[in-house]
């Protein structure tokens, strides 16, 4: 069982010791494409686990439940591991080609597994410290990621993703400290008993909105997302797409898994603030879109506007709301990861991604042309692609719980995307190359083709099965948005059934009879603890 | 003892908020260091301070007899230090490099990445 749990992080973390043994030669290349298959297979057992058993939880080290930390995994823990290993592997075989020897024997493949670990790592942990650490792994391998090459252009957008995310991680670390503070407990699922018992609510709330506001920095929500456009299309394109597709989402994991779980005590405040938030991510992320000249950079803007989507199913806080958050996340991560290994090989053929020295891909690539259409229509919600039913839930949902205008805004923000992908169409596809030169899929070798496409052509594929039949989909959303809105299932996985309803004491603890050692004693909050001192 | 701790982490707070409005990344990365010290004792502070009693365990017994310290806090900020400590020799090594690759430590001046008005530049 609990092996079930930690190899998806044990996995990468070993082909990331391998592959930078072997970072000289082509084996470590091949040892992260294996690493990352096994890291799928992995993942697809743990949900296969968990779509039998239900909430999957394990004690690392035998800890009992509130001391140790926990390794847990519901429907959308496992279906984010799982979307990892796809997008880890999709993104691997397309390093073959995509990453030079100077780039490889810095390390990539090593940093990239490490990366993949670090995001395994948060979307398992059931331990609100243990996510802090998993940010750190995902963080450290993300700048090593980032700047590797060492172009000025690099350097400049790494110095700006560094600072504005260390910042973010204090306030998530002072988050965690005053949490821990108030309720003596770290694990999460002890945490949703805990804050019931909390004697001052509004404290509460001034934690919730620091977690708040470290997560929207890592989400890159409005109006904290300035980091994102300025860093993401300035590494290579491997490195782009797996940032692109993993690491906002994230940020939005640990909101969602916060935000339905520990910080549901003034949802009325909380989710209202979410609200507003996720109105004005979808419109400033659609419109820097629209004012950008470059296929990543807007790409990168899209990114911003398509997280507001997610934040509006958490913020509406409704069973069919969190359904959309949930089937968004999923199509999104692979369509969007998919976008960003385009624009890697029209850069490669046609030699840049300004769309003002670039055309003609569409004449002398139709098969490219047709690779970007699919994800592309895909993110601007056209049917019967997947985004469409991702926005046509959340939609729903908004017009059903009233929020009309956000629903508008939603509409509009579409219809904003399809703009700016005409626009990418019509300058990189249409419009003929400024240079004369003709950008053809046969420039490449044989080998170099097949590893870039391959990739892509395998989630453009899913992106049409899903949009074909969402209907699975849908239903596994349902299934794992009310284990959110419900958290009993997750409570008892973690803590053990006949431990949760003995959580009348005060302190939180499992295991009453027990002679607490730590300042628990000490503990203002408790009504017995301050005759103690 | 702890008023004396939250009125340390707000002085800290405050300098490292004014060092980080400073346009010179340096400066920034110092009002970093502050405030990753103030979270830090935030946490510690957190445990609530009980001087003088360790959390040592008698031989022979399974939990301290006495009420002691609380021991998780100060294990919780060994691991930031420890990572505040990586990270921060990352960040200034970087820091380091963009001064030399780019001459400058004024972000205002960093504008590689985003050019400004990349398509007014060329008609002109």
């Amino acid at each position: 069982m609990s092996w079930v749990l930690a190899s998806p992080i044990i996995i990468p973390f070993a082909t990331a010791v391998l592959a930078f043994l072997f970072r000289r030669g082509p084996e470590g290349r091949w040892l992260s494409v294996i690493g990352s298959a096994a890291l799928l297979a992995a993942s697809i057992v743990l949900m296969i686990e968990v779509l039998d058993d239900g909430v999957v939880a394990a004690q690392m080290g035998q800890w009992a439940a509130p001391f140790g930390i926990t390794l847990v995994a519901d429907l959308l823990s496992a279906v984010m591991v799982v979307i990892t290993g796809i997008t880890g592997l999709a993104v691997a075989v397309y390093a073959l080609s995509d990453i030079d020897q100077r780039k490889e024997a810095l390390g990539y493949h090593a940093l990239f597994q490490v990366l993949l670990a670090g995001v395994c790592g948060a979307f398992l942990t059931g331990d609100i410290f243990n996510l802090y650490v998993w940010f750190e792994v995902m963080l450290i391998s993300s700048f090593g990621l980032l700047i590797l090459g060492g172009q000025k252009m690099q350097l400049d957008g790494g110095i700006k993703y560094v600072t504005l995310n260390l910042v973010s991680t204090i306030l998530f670390l002072a988050g965690v400290g005053l949490l821990y503070g108030m309720t003596g407990t770290l694990n999460m699922a002890d945490l949703h008993g805990a804050v019931q018992r909390v004697e001052n609510p509004g404290l509460l709330v001034v934690i919730a909105v620091m977690f708040m506001i470290a997560f929207g920095v890592k989400a890159a929500v409005f109006p904290l997302f300035f980091w994102l456009p300025a860093s993401y299309h300035t590494p290579a394109f491997s490195v782009s797409a797996i940032f692109a597709g993993l690491l906002t989402k994230v940020g939005v994991y640990a909101l969602i898994r916060t935000f339905t779980l520990i910080f549901t005590t003034d949802v009325a405040y909380t989710h209202t603030i979410l609200l507003w938030v996720a109105g004005f991510t979808m419109v400033t992320g659609v419109l820097g879109a629209a004012a950008m000249n470059d296929f990543r950079r807007i790409l990168s803007f899209h990114i911003v506007s398509q997280i507001g989507y997610m934040i509006l199913g958490l913020a509406l806080y409704t069973p069919l709301a969190l359904v959309g958050a949930v089937f968004y996340l999923v199509h999104h991560i692979i369509v969007k990861a998919n976008l960003f290994l385009v624009a890697g090989v029209a850069q490669r053929i046609a030699g840049s991604t300004d769309l003002d020295r670039i055309g003609g891909l569409y004449r002398h690539a139709p098969l490219l042309g047709l690779l970007f259409l699919i994800p592309a229509f895909s993110l601007a919600g056209f049917p019967p692609l997947s985004g469409f039913w991702a926005k046509y839930v959340l939609i729903k949902a908004s017009l059903d719980a009233e929020h009309y205008v956000l629903a508008g805004v939603a509409l509009a923000v579409g219809l904003l995307t399809i703009y700016s992908m005409t626009k990418i169409w019509g300058n990189a596809f249409w419009k003929p190359h400024p240079d004369g030169a003709e950008p053809r899929l046969s420039q490449l070798s044989g080998t170099d083709r097949a590893a870039l496409l391959t990739p892509i052509a395998v989630l453009a594929g899913m992106t049409c099965v899903i949009g074909f039949f969402p209907e699975p989909f849908v239903q596994f959303a349902e299934r794992a948005a009310a284990q959110l809105l419900d958290p009993t299932d997750y409570v008892a996985a973690v803590l053990g059934t006949s431990d949760v309803p003995d959580l009348s004491g005060s302190t939180g603890f499992a295991t009453p009879d027990v002679p607490v050692p730590d300042g628990v004693d000490a503990l203002p909050e408790t009504p017995e603890t301050e005759v103690a001192p | 003892m702890e008023i004396l701790i939250a009125i340390m982490v707000g002085v800290l707070v405050a300098a490292s908020v004014y060092l980080m409005l400073a346009r010179s990344v340096l400066r920034f990365l110092f009002g970093l260091i502050l405030i990753s010290n103030a979270a830090n004792l935030v946490i510690f502070v957190s445990g609530r301070l009980t001087p003088e009693a360790p959390p040592l365990i008698v031989e022979g017994a399974d939990a301290p007899l006495a009420e002691v310290a609380n021991a998780l806090p100060q294990a919780l900020v060994l691991t930031a230090i420890v990572i505040g400590f990586g990270l921060f020799a990352f960040a200034l090594t970087l820091v380091y490099r963009t001064y030399q690759n780019l001459g400058t430590l004024n972000s205002d001046e960093m504008r590689l990445a985003e050019p400004i008005d990349v398509k007014a530049e060329p008609t002109k």
